[in-house]
């Protein structure tokens, strides 16, 4: 297994089906009554978030202590050295010297993780940096996609929004693109990043065009201040040509999820009955996100000769 | 005064077009004599079989950071890498803390320098008070001070006013004086990493697309045009820029550009794992840009190689790619990407090489002495370097106190051995010396 996870580009398709699998053997351990295996007993996770976070950062937390091991948070909107001026660079060898196993990091700034892999021997798993990628969001949505339709290479996915300044769908055009699926990035051409088509990926400015023919249909978060930086000329436009509402809804075929790696704006890009609906898999998004996230952990923490471990996932 | 007798060497001298094997007899601060057989049995006798020996390097564009950040680089320590890198005259920009806008600052940078005496350190006026791009700078005060300002410039800003720009030009022309434009319309490269295109795309960095450059770039020729005034363009980074400056030359406007050696080197590629030692604006761009900078060197559309020696603190480079400032600090290793990217490959010849480097910028900057003929009488402002001669690049070594570059451990060829300011030698082998740096 690798040692960092810091772009779905380090994953093949074989690696990322090896992770769903686990995931979904792990998964079993959520039922159990005792919801722990001692996996990485005496291993240190840190989760060092210089974003605001919740579901991500609690998501790895619950995974890291379910698989025993002890957990840290370091958030720099905390009273923490941050506060203090202290360089990303200091920080990273700080938590070496204190001898953590692993770096679960998200940051504002595209490569944080990329360069903290550089300075720390602990394996570093990125949580989602600036408008790069957030992997483990890619990988929880495959899971929950395969959960409802086994095989994925033949999906037909939209992603509906924000794509220029979203780690969401990097991540997720990359890990869809790999497993076979036939993506189109979908929203206003100011929100659609350059040389977008060199990902692998169709492009369409009109949804409703598309909306007929997909399998699932995925709605990235479009934020207010896109407005003021000319993107858009306001989030009501926005939530007529690009919202998913019940009336677009009707058209998707009948068979298509509809997801949201959440924090919703409901009203913009998303209509609260939407999100509500059956259609939608956004709260099993959420809690597949456990399952991916101790899947990762184990696999590249866990000492594979552990006969207790395997014992205990092939029992799960 | 030391007599050096250079002997053996391949004199290499666009400004009388020489290039054969001569002699060079350096005594009494001047080039004493130039033929194929010189005996000077009391010279010290420097072997320079195999080498080249040219005029020494002018740098146009150089960041000293003195005044106001001298834990960056200083004055002297910015000589130092200077004569290191085989120049004997670098133009400082006047973006320190004070901002050179006025007759006070750029009389002391240029004191300093004098002081320091490894190179000439030519100093450059701001266009706009302290930068701001509002008001004029005093521009007559420090053309007619003793630091001689022959180049202004609002270098790390473009003028974004163009009607300051043109009352900038206008003014200017009076002085026969150089605008300088750092070529960059702000909103539209504003909160950028990188290069916009496909890789930005793809690392998730916000982009400056090559038009930011473009726009003000056709609008300073249209401006020099209605101006008369004489325009020079910093680092050019795109093939638009290099092909509105050929269309601005065929029509006879009296336009000149520099290209950095990392631009002629590098494209955004180098980006790709986050290093912030390759964050440098203009930013890197595409291999079409790079090719299209490469052939404006050749075709003499591009005057001058410049450094844009950008020297920063390790801690400020030592960050996330976002925070670190742009920058690359290029003065000791112009030469080795000079012959490494554009003479081994055959994309110019070593004469024009030396013309890019030492004789055209000297002649745009009106530096008389610097940049050629090596004839008789002219101050000996001499390079030996060895065009075949290979040095791995290791800023630890560096004379400068910068060690941000993208370049280290990258084996280069063309390695400087001596270089000689106003006939002394101010560094041997990458190494200043100590009796011209106590001077």
């Amino acid at each position: 297994m690798i040692k960092h996870l810091l772009s779905m580009d380090q994953l093949s398709a074989g690696d990322i089906t090896h992770i769903l699998d686990t995931a979904e053997q792990l998964q079993g351990v959520t039922d159990r009554p005792i919801k722990k295996l001692p996996t990485l007993r005496g291993r240190t996770v840190c989760n060092l978030f210089y974003e605001a976070s919740t579901r991500t950062r609690i998501s790895f937390e619950l995974a890291a202590k379910r698989l025993s091991a002890d957990v840290i948070n370091f958030s720099a909107d905390s009273k923490s050295s941050v506060a203090k001026g202290e360089s990303f660079k200091d920080t990273a060898w700080t938590l070496e010297a204190m001898g953590v196993d692993a770096i679960v990091v998200r940051h504002g700034s595209s490569g944080a993780p990329q360069q903290l892999s550089q300075w720390a021997t602990a394996s570093v798993i990125n949580a989602g940096d600036g408008a790069h990628e957030h992997p483990t969001q890619a990988l929880l949505d495959l899971f929950s996609m395969r959960q409802r339709f086994k095989d994925l290479s033949d999906l037909k996915v939209a992603i509906v929004g924000d794509i220029v300044h979203s780690r969401v769908a990097r991540s997720n055009i990359k890990a869809l693109v790999t497993m076979g699926a036939a993506v189109t990035v979908c929203g206003p051409p100011t929100l659609i990043p350059p040389g977008v088509r060199s990902w692998g990926v169709e492009v369409s400015y009109d949804l409703d065009a598309i909306l007929v023919d997909l399998d699932v249909c995925y709605v990235l978060r479009v934020q207010a201040e896109r407005q003021s930086e000319q993107l858009l000329p306001s989030l009501r436009e926005y939530a007529a040509l690009w919202g998913l509402n019940s009336k677009r809804l009707a058209h998707l075929p009948e068979h298509a999820l509809v997801m949201h790696p959440g924090p919703m704006n409901r009203g913009v890009e998303i209509a609260a009955d939407v999100s509500e609906s059956p259609r939608s898999i956004i709260l099993d998004q959420v809690a597949n996100g456990l399952a991916v996230r101790m899947s990762l952990l184990y696999l590249m923490l866990g000492r594979t000769d552990d006969a207790e471990v395997a014992a205990g996932v092939t029992g799960a | 005064m030391s007599r050096y007798l250079i002997s053996g060497g391949r004199v290499v001298d666009p400004a009388s077009g020489r290039d054969g094997h001569a002699d060079v007899l350096i005594a009494e601060g001047v080039v004493a004599g130039v033929a194929e057989r010189i005996d000077a049995p009391d010279a010290e006798r420097i072997d320079a079989s195999g080498a080249v020996v040219a005029p020494a390097f002018v740098d146009m564009h150089a960041h000293l950071r003195e005044p106001g950040r001298e834990d960056e680089e200083t004055i002297a320590s910015a000589s130092a890498a200077a004569a290191c890198g085989g120049y004997s005259a670098i133009c400082a920009m006047p973006n320190t803390d004070p901002v050179a806008d006025s007759a006070s600052v750029v009389e002391k940078v240029w004191r300093a320098g004098r002081a320091v005496g490894l190179v000439e350190v030519v100093a450059a006026g701001a266009l706009s008070r302290n930068l701001e791009g509002h008001k004029l700078a005093d521009l007559g005060e420090m053309a007619m001070s003793p630091a001689r300002v022959r180049l202004f410039t609002d270098d790390g800003n473009g003028v974004q006013n163009s009607l300051l720009a043109r009352r900038a030009m206008e003014y200017l022309a009076g002085f026969d004086a150089i605008y300088a434009e750092h070529c960059e319309d702000a909103a539209l490269a504003a909160g950028g990493q990188m290069h916009e295109g496909e890789r930005a795309s793809v690392l998730g960095l916000r982009g400056i697309p090559a038009e930011a450059e473009e726009i003000m770039a056709a609008r300073d020729i249209a401006l020099a045009k209605l101006t008369g005034c004489r325009l020079h363009l910093l680092h050019v980074s795109t093939a638009g820029t290099v092909e509105l400056v050929r269309r601005a030359k065929a029509e006879g406007a009296a336009v000149t550009a520099e290209a950095t050696p990392h631009h002629f080197t590098l494209t955004d590629a180098a980006l790709d794992g986050y290093d912030p030692n390759a964050k440098v604006n203009p930013p890197l761009r595409t291999g079409a840009d790079r090719a299209a900078i490469v052939a404006g060197l050749a075709d003499g559309t591009i005057d001058a190689i410049a450094t844009d020696h950008a020297p920063h603190a390790p801690e400020e480079k030592d960050q996330e790619l976002t925070y670190a400032p742009p920058g690359i600090a290029g003065l000791e290793t112009a030469l080795g990407l000079t012959i490494t990217e554009l003479v081994a490959p055959g994309h110019l010849t070593l004469m024009q090489a030396v013309a890019r480097l030492a004789s055209t910028p000297a002649s745009i900057l009106g530096l008389d002495g610097h940049g050629g003929p090596l004839a008789p009488g002219a101050p000996a402002n001499v390079v030996v370097f060895d065009p075949h001669g290979s040095v791995t690049v290791d800023p630890a070594r560096w004379a400068s106190t910068a060690r941000n570059t993208p370049f280290a451990g990258r084996v280069l060829t063309g390695r400087v051995l001596h270089t000689f300011f106003g006939g002394s030698e101010t560094a041997r082998d990458g190494a200043p010396l100590g009796a011209a740096v106590d001077a």
